[in-house]
């Protein structure tokens, strides 16, 4: 209301500009480098192509690449969907319970610390192959959705925990107008986190399948170009591949931001 | 105790009692004492202090009357309105702090305790916005509390206790952490509501001057564990105004109720 900021546009404005502007030069500079040390010394595309190389071949090859693409975010999607839904309400449940907090939590805790790339194969041998690195992608993202919703659930302000105890609220109700509200930062977190890491999953599941031969994700694609020294595909799948993780987390950074907006410190200006 | 004649025409409302306790106490796990025994029967419609020094129970009575904490012997006795339903409902309370959802607008917040009976939608919006309205907050029931000040975050904490029109309204140290400016605004404000709605009010302080200023009757409370060291009647011509405070009456009651706490911290010292 009060702390609106008055001079806003002005040095703020082109310090922004400035933090956007800087690595995208370097970034520019970085290719021109790259392109001239490959045209100069005339490095064969099979070792190192130039970047003007995996442009040519993104978009010669974007039949193929789109599929693969489509294919790693659609397993991205089901993981990231099925361990939010997971995570949240394997909190809710241990929110609830005690007891099953104690028998699980160690279970939670041991299927996150084992490398998924070691469960992977075995994944492959017990599980169709699809389920198999949706399963991966879920294995790894669970976990932090899973932490971030218990620690907000019992973040709530005791005070006001006491207010709906005074006022007779139901459990239900406790959890509703509550415990949901006052986690919701913690649970956004949990996600943003959780989004890239089930496109990690989905790439780790779709390596270790990769011999199997039947995927067509994007990291099947670039163990398959690696077998066929075809070295600018592997670069164009790994670009794809680098652009849709942070498409992941800036649409998931949006959606906290503006859910989170009206009233969490998160997501307000330094100036209120 | 002092106990001294009720003034005419308040008498009829003074009969019966809002709340009463019996030899309550209260001992935490370790077998430390931190209450009682205490004995205190609180009228209907009177305002009355609580005041000690820190750590000596206030706070505790207040959260054992408003049933948030159960005492370890003794029995409560609060009246209810008659065919209550909800338990807890006859009974405002106003902590230290606003305590208010932060992601949620000050009506929202005001008309939570109705949404939780499940008093209809358009009616409890209505009732909310009318007890902002009686704590002067029209304009701002639509901001969220980041957007308001400390006091108006502690106007909205005040009309949110006052939305189920409650019997008794507790309040436990609730401008403690208010600049005096405010806080003499507030008091002011928490007296003239308290003229209009008659409600009785319970109100925990560890202020000398604002427990005369605000309150017909000052239960002096010990150190550790509290018991009531004096019960003192605080009587001036009503309604108490800006002239009360900078009266030599008032610097009188602000005297004697210093004298009584004063064996509660001139003793040994715990440091």
């Amino acid at each position: 209301m009060s702390g609106q900021p008055v001079i806003a546009a002005g040095p703020s404005g082109a310090q922004r500009a400035v933090r956007f502007v800087l690595p995208v030069m370097v970034f520019a500079a970085g290719l021109v480098a790259w392109e001239l040390v490959v045209r100069v010394k005339e490095i064969p595309p099979y070792v190192l192509p130039a970047p003007s190389a995996i442009f040519l071949t993104l978009i010669n090859d974007w039949a193929v690449l789109s599929q693969s693409l489509a294919a790693t975010l659609l397993t991205t999607l089901e993981g990231f969907v099925a361990a939010s839904i997971g995570g949240i309400a394997l909190a809710l449940l241990f929110n609830r319970s005690k007891w099953v907090e104690y028998s699980l939590f160690p279970y939670a805790v041991i299927l996150q610390v084992t490398p998924v790339i070691a469960i992977a194969p075995l994944l492959l041998i017990y599980l169709e192959q699809q389920t198999a690195v949706v399963v991966c992608a879920f294995i790894v993202a669970f976990f932090p959705v899973l932490s971030n919703t218990t620690l907000g659930l019992n973040s709530v302000d005791r005070n006001l925990a006491g207010l709906f105890q005074l006022y007779g609220a139901s459990p239900q109700q406790a959890l509703r107008f509550l415990k949901l509200p006052a986690a919701l930062p913690y649970i956004l977190g949990g996600l943003r986190i959780a989004g890239g890491l089930s496109l990690i999953g989905a790439v780790v599941a779709e390596i270790a399948a990769g011999t199997a031969g039947a995927g067509s994700g994007l990291a099947y694609r670039i163990a398959e170009s690696g077998y066929r020294l075809n070295i600018p595909r592997m670069f164009a799948a790994l670009l794809l591949l680098s652009l849709a993780g942070i498409v992941i987390y800036g649409l998931l950074a949006l959606v906290s931001h503006l859910v989170l907006r009206r009233w969490h410190e998160s997501a307000l200006g330094k100036e209120n | 105790m002092i106990e001294s004649k009720i003034s005419p025409g308040v008498e009829a409302s003074l009969t019966a009692l809002a709340a009463s306790l019996r030899g309550v106490t209260k001992s935490y796990d370790t077998g430390v004492m931190a209450l009682g025994p205490l004995d205190l029967a609180v009228r209907k419609g009177e305002f009355i202090s609580l005041l000690g020094p820190s750590g000596c129970g206030k706070s505790t009575a207040l959260r054992i009357i408003a049933g948030l904490t159960a005492p370890s012997s003794g029995t409560v006795r609060v009246s209810r309105h008659e065919g209550e339903v909800q338990p807890g409902h006859g009974i405002g309370f106003v902590f230290q702090e606003p305590t208010l959802m932060p992601w949620t607008s000050a009506r929202e917040n005001v008309r939570l305790p109705l949404k939780l009976a499940g008093v209809p939608k358009a009616e409890a919006r209505a009732r909310a916005d009318e007890a902002l309205a009686s704590v002067g907050l029209t304009d701002f029931a639509d901001a969220y509390p980041r957007e308001l000040s400390g006091g108006m975050k502690m106007r909205v904490s005040l009309a949110r206790a006052l939305v189920t029109d409650p019997d008794i309204l507790l309040m436990d140290e609730p401008f403690a952490a208010l600049d005096e400016i405010t806080r003499f605004r507030l008091n002011n404000d928490l007296l003239a509501l308290w003229r209009r709605l008659g409600k009785t009010i319970i109100f925990v302080t560890h202020s000398v001057f604002e427990s005369v200023y605000l309150s017909q009757r000052v239960v002096v409370m010990t150190a550790r564990p509290g018991r009531i060291q004096a019960d003192l009647r605080v009587e001036t011509a009503e309604p108490r105004g800006e002239e009360f405070r900078t009266s030599i009456a008032y610097a009188d009651y602000c005297r004697r109720v210093s004298a009584a706490l004063a064996p509660s911290y001139s003793g040994q010292s715990v440091l």
